[in-house]
């Protein structure tokens, strides 16, 4: 068909070119960012890469109706984090899903049984009198703290399970570095509250200390064994020191100093539970110069037990008159305290930063969580099987994707050169945009999220057909390619819209509201989508504009998939009257 | 290829078509009793829960030399339950167990491992809370139904709420096929089929779309022409797209029947075949409602408006006047008379692309053919 129409084709000469740069510099972008960021390819969900997937459901408790909000998930998925990373799990992801359930996906590897009892248990928080403490590792010696003077070596004091644990731990290899540790509750002072309130039942029974009946030599004689040969400075070590602990008997424990040196402790037994903490919160102090501190408020049954265990801590010396705030087997915070603490609601203070003071105030929190969960699903998958289920997703997308091509080829010829560069387009770009995904918003690909890839190459495809559907109705009409392809695009795209919309918006909507494997084939159902109608767009539309100057196309020849011949068109009527003769014989 | 082309051709300019519109009853009637069918299936038979809805554990072994009726004993001895085995793949093994909680499952399998000779890391399991499946079943259900009120919106503005209306039928009817499907043939229902289904609605309605956007466009000045009631238009669009829509269709089962031959023939029973099972029953019937029952459904409802009905009946008048046989089912040969008044038809007949003037000459040859 060769009656060009001059003015409309100009006018559109460079804007195709343009849009092909355009994507094309998106792609190579992308591409790039992918190659600097080292993550070339997508993060494999637990079901291809193998490893443990458990599903956690908060549960109601009774006269709690509000309790599984977004805040005390988010807090439950925190706590979570810390105990499965503290099992040295690498690359161990816990995320919420839906309103009440947390994902925790544990890669091949680990210990999973060890990781499931980690992490089904609801945060236990305690606050422990220290018996005695010491530093390790090698920022201890190389940063002494200026308040190492403030007091001696630890000194044997009169407190009777204490006794024997600190004589012991000054013997151990490294004295000094145990004086340094009192820097810290020095800085960690625990203040009364400016405001207290004092209640009645503040009776300070000091001699009442229930950590004074059961020792038993023997026990008390294990936990110093316990004590010396544990080594804080390793993770695995730590991960295993808090467990199987009851809290009615003394333990050890590790956590970190200001300086953010490991410290090991010898801690009595639990004097107040973290569940008797109503509300801790960080707050800056405007008046004083204590800077940011942290506001603890008990419940009147914490606030008894606080009192009790603070007036006797009071009288002690350095460490004994520390207490330990336990979350989860790990020593979270030691501050000291000078004067018994009545009145309910406590602050400490000390060289917190910003982000210190709201961790331990968030830290202090879990404890009073009213979040409890059930195992609602767990799914072991063994690398071997995750090889191979992920080997036949990609068998079977090639596979489908051989197929369309097949049938493009037979039934597109030419035209179908186009829809397999869009489609090798759309290829690309889902999967860098994937493979970019996993380190930025925690997208991990897995079975469900193959077969929505597998399936948006039919409708990546659809979008294709519409529109070449379209040119060739419009060449029925007469016309010849590049009008066609003018006249046909903003019907095509017109349909193209409204269809991927009704798809986008029912992935859209499944992402929200479902749970578990239908979310992450939502996710490659939308994304593919927005693909699709990014594509159609910035590459399909442009190139079918360049390729319809061509010889090839616009002439419509025989292996073009345009051949006006072949796809019956009618002589055109306002214009040159060439094509009219074949198109009769033919039809005569 | 050229003679699809030709058809193309000819189905595009209305020459050849199938009065979809006009023998809608049957389809209707085809599809009333799919729908009773389905729905007997449903309520008789009932579907087949899969462990992820009714809580238990699936064990999958990747391989073993142990017989199927041997871990079958292994299974039930290790649990206390009834196990289903199934061979899977070249020598692995599928055991199922039901309604054990997943505190006990830890047990079964530590008992599996030692009793089949394999490490324990080599099994491959599946725990399920009962009520976890319950969850997942439930969100399903409350996304299908949001995203069907959404859609209905959605279309009620893109286009009209007779279209909506249609579409949801469609859809509706799509959904009971597949559900029907899987509890008259038993195929077990997961969380892999659920998904399946969910895609069908997306799925099903692009197709919908397509055609809808097309009569859209025919029916813009449909009052300000005498020569079609709507319900022909209809059909012309239905034919119009049919290419399209069998084409849109064909290249969407493809990659899932990829799917479903991997996911069935190489790793037997697992995620990929459910999707891809559910995915192909649900494609095929969304392609049949689109065409068969969502369009005429349009068309019926369209012809119960004032306006239609007045268009109607002007048309009928002028076919009468005509003196032509006024069928109005057989639109190949009624092309014929409809071609002779082009000179006095409205120009804005179906949409600016049929121009009358380029129609006669067009039409004028085949059909002087036929004569």
């Amino acid at each position: 068909m060769a009656a060009p129409k001059k003015g409309r084709s100009a006018s559109s000469q460079s804007k195709p070119g343009r849009s092909l740069a355009l994507i094309l510099i998106a792609i190579v972008a992308l591409t790039g960012g992918m190659f600097l960021s080292g993550h070339t390819t997508p993060r494999l969900g637990i079901d291809l890469a193998g490893g443990t997937s458990i599903t956690l459901t908060a549960k109601n408790e009774p006269g709690q109706p509000n309790a599984i909000n977004k805040t005390n998930m988010d807090t439950a998925v925190d706590i979570m984090n810390r105990r499965v990373n503290g099992l040295g799990v690498s690359e161990a992801e816990v995320q919420t899903q839906g309103s009440d359930n947390i994902i925790v996906n544990i890669p091949k590897g680990t210990n999973s049984k060890q990781a499931r009892e980690q992490v089904g248990t609801t945060a236990k928080l305690y606050f422990r009198p220290v018996l005695a403490l010491e530093v390790q590792g090698v920022a201890a010696t190389a940063s002494p703290t200026p308040s190492a003077s403030t007091s001696g070596s630890p000194s044997p004091s009169a407190s009777e399970t204490g006794d024997k644990a600190t004589s012991t731990s000054s013997g151990s290899p490294s004295p000094s570095a145990s004086a340094t540790s009192q820097g810290r509750p020095v800085t960690d002072a625990l203040k009364a509250d400016a405001t207290p309130t004092p209640s009645g039942s503040s009776s300070a029974t000091t001699s009442a200390s229930p950590s004074a009946t059961p020792t038993a030599d023997a026990a008390t004689a294990a936990l110093q064994a316990k004590y010396t040969a544990l080594d804080c400075t390793k993770k695995a070590v730590r991960a295993v020191t808090g467990d199987g602990v009851k809290p009615s008997e003394p333990t050890v424990a590790c956590g970190k100093n200001s300086q953010g040196q490991w410290q090991k402790f010898i801690l009595g037994p639990s004097e107040v539970d973290g569940t008797e903490v109503e509300k801790a919160q960080a707050v800056f102090d405007t008046q004083g110069a204590a800077g940011w501190q942290v506001t603890m408020d008990f419940t009147s049954k914490g606030s008894k037990q606080f009192g009790e265990v603070t007036g006797r801590l009071a009288q002690n010396q350095a460490p004994q008159n520390e207490f330990g705030i336990v979350l989860d087997g790990e020593v979270v915070s030691n501050p000291y305290v000078s004067t018994a603490i009545t009145g309910g609601s406590a602050q400490i203070s000390g060289s917190f930063t910003q982000t210190d003071a709201q961790d331990l105030a968030n830290m202090l929190s879990y404890g009073a969580l009213p979040l409890t969960f059930a195992e609602s699903s767990v799914s072991t998958v063994s690398p071997a099987l995750g090889d191979e289920q992920l080997e036949a997703g990609l068998i079977a997308g090639a596979i489908g994707l051989a197929l369309v091509v097949v049938y493009l080829v037979v039934y597109y010829r030419g035209l179908s050169a186009v829809a397999i560069a869009s489609l090798l387009v759309s290829a690309v770009l889902t999967y860098v945009i994937m493979s970019l995904l996993g380190p930025g918003i925690g997208f991990a690909l897995n079975l469900p999220a193959v077969c929505g890839a597998i399936v948006a190459i039919g409708i990546t495809a659809d979008s294709f057909i519409v529109f070449f559907e379209r040119i060739r109705d419009e060449i029925r009409e007469g016309r010849s390619l590049r009008p066609a392809v003018e006249r046909g695009w903003p019907r095509a795209r017109r349909t193209i819209l409204v269809s991927d919309f009704v798809s986008f918006l029912a992935a859209a909507v499944l992402f929200i509201v479902t749970v578990g494997k239908v979310q992450g084939f939502a996710f490659t159902l939308g994304l593919t989508t927005l693909l699709d109608v990014v594509v159609v767009f910035f590459f399909t539309k442009p190139l079918m504009t360049i390729l319809a100057r061509k010889k090839f196309f616009a002439e419509g020849h025989s292996w073009s998939g345009l051949d006006p011949q072949r796809l019956g068109a009618k002589p055109p009527l306002r214009r040159t009257r060439r094509a009219s003769a074949p198109v009769d014989m033919k039809e005569a | 290829m050229s003679k699809l082309g030709t058809l193309g051709a000819r189905l595009h300019r209305g020459e050849i078509g199938y009065d979809f519109v006009g023998k809608r009853f049957i389809w209707y009637g085809l599809s009333i009793l799919i729908t009773i069918t389905a729905i007997l299936g449903l309520s008789v038979r009932g579907l087949n829960m899969g462990i992820e809805f009714e809580g238990g554990a699936v064990f999958t072994i990747e391989k073993t030399s142990v017989s199927v009726s041997q871990a079958e004993k292994y299974a039930e001895e290790a649990s206390g339950h009834d196990a289903i085995v199934q061979t899977l793949g070249k020598d692995g093994l599928r055991i199922q167990v039901a309604t054990i909680d997943t505190a006990a499952a830890d047990k079964v399998s530590a008992k599996l491992a030692t009793d089949l000779g394999i490490p324990e890391k080599d099994i491959t399991g599946e725990l399920v809370g009962p009520s976890w499946g319950d969850q997942v079943a439930n969100k399903a259900w409350q996304g299908l139904v949001i995203f069907m009120f959404l859609v209905v919106i959605y279309l009620a503005i893109a286009f009209e709420w007779r279209m909506a209306v249609a579409a949801l039928v469609a859809l509706i009817h799509d959904i009971t096929i597949t559900v029907g499907i899987y509890a008259l043939v038993g195929f077990e229902v997961t969380p892999g089929t659920v998904i399946g289904l969910l895609t069908i609605l997306g799925y099903s309605l692009y197709d919908t779309v397509v055609v809808f956007d097309s009569l859209k466009e025919q029916t813009k000045d449909i009052t300000k022409q005498t020569r079609w009631t709507y319900s022909e238009i209809a059909d012309r669009s239905i034919n119009g797209t049919l290419v399209r829509s069998i084409n849109t269709t064909v290249v969407a089962l493809l990659p899932v029947a990829g799917l479903l031959f991997i996911g069935g023939g190489v790793l037997g029973a697992g995620m990929l075949n459910d999707i891809s099972l559910s995915l192909f029953v649900g494609l095929a019937a969304g392609a049949y409602s689109s065409i068969f029952i969502a369009t005429p459904l349009v068309a019926d409802l369209k012809e119960r408006e004032p306006q239609m009905k007045a268009l109607k009946k002007r048309v009928l008048a002028k076919r009468a006047q005509a003196g032509q046989d006024d069928a109005p089912t057989a639109t190949v040969s009624d092309e014929q008379p409809y071609d002779d008044e082009d000179e006095d038809a409205a120009p804005a007949v179906v949409g600016p692309r049929n121009q009358p003037a380029s129609r006669n000459r067009g039409r004028g040859r085949p059909s002087g053919k036929r004569r």
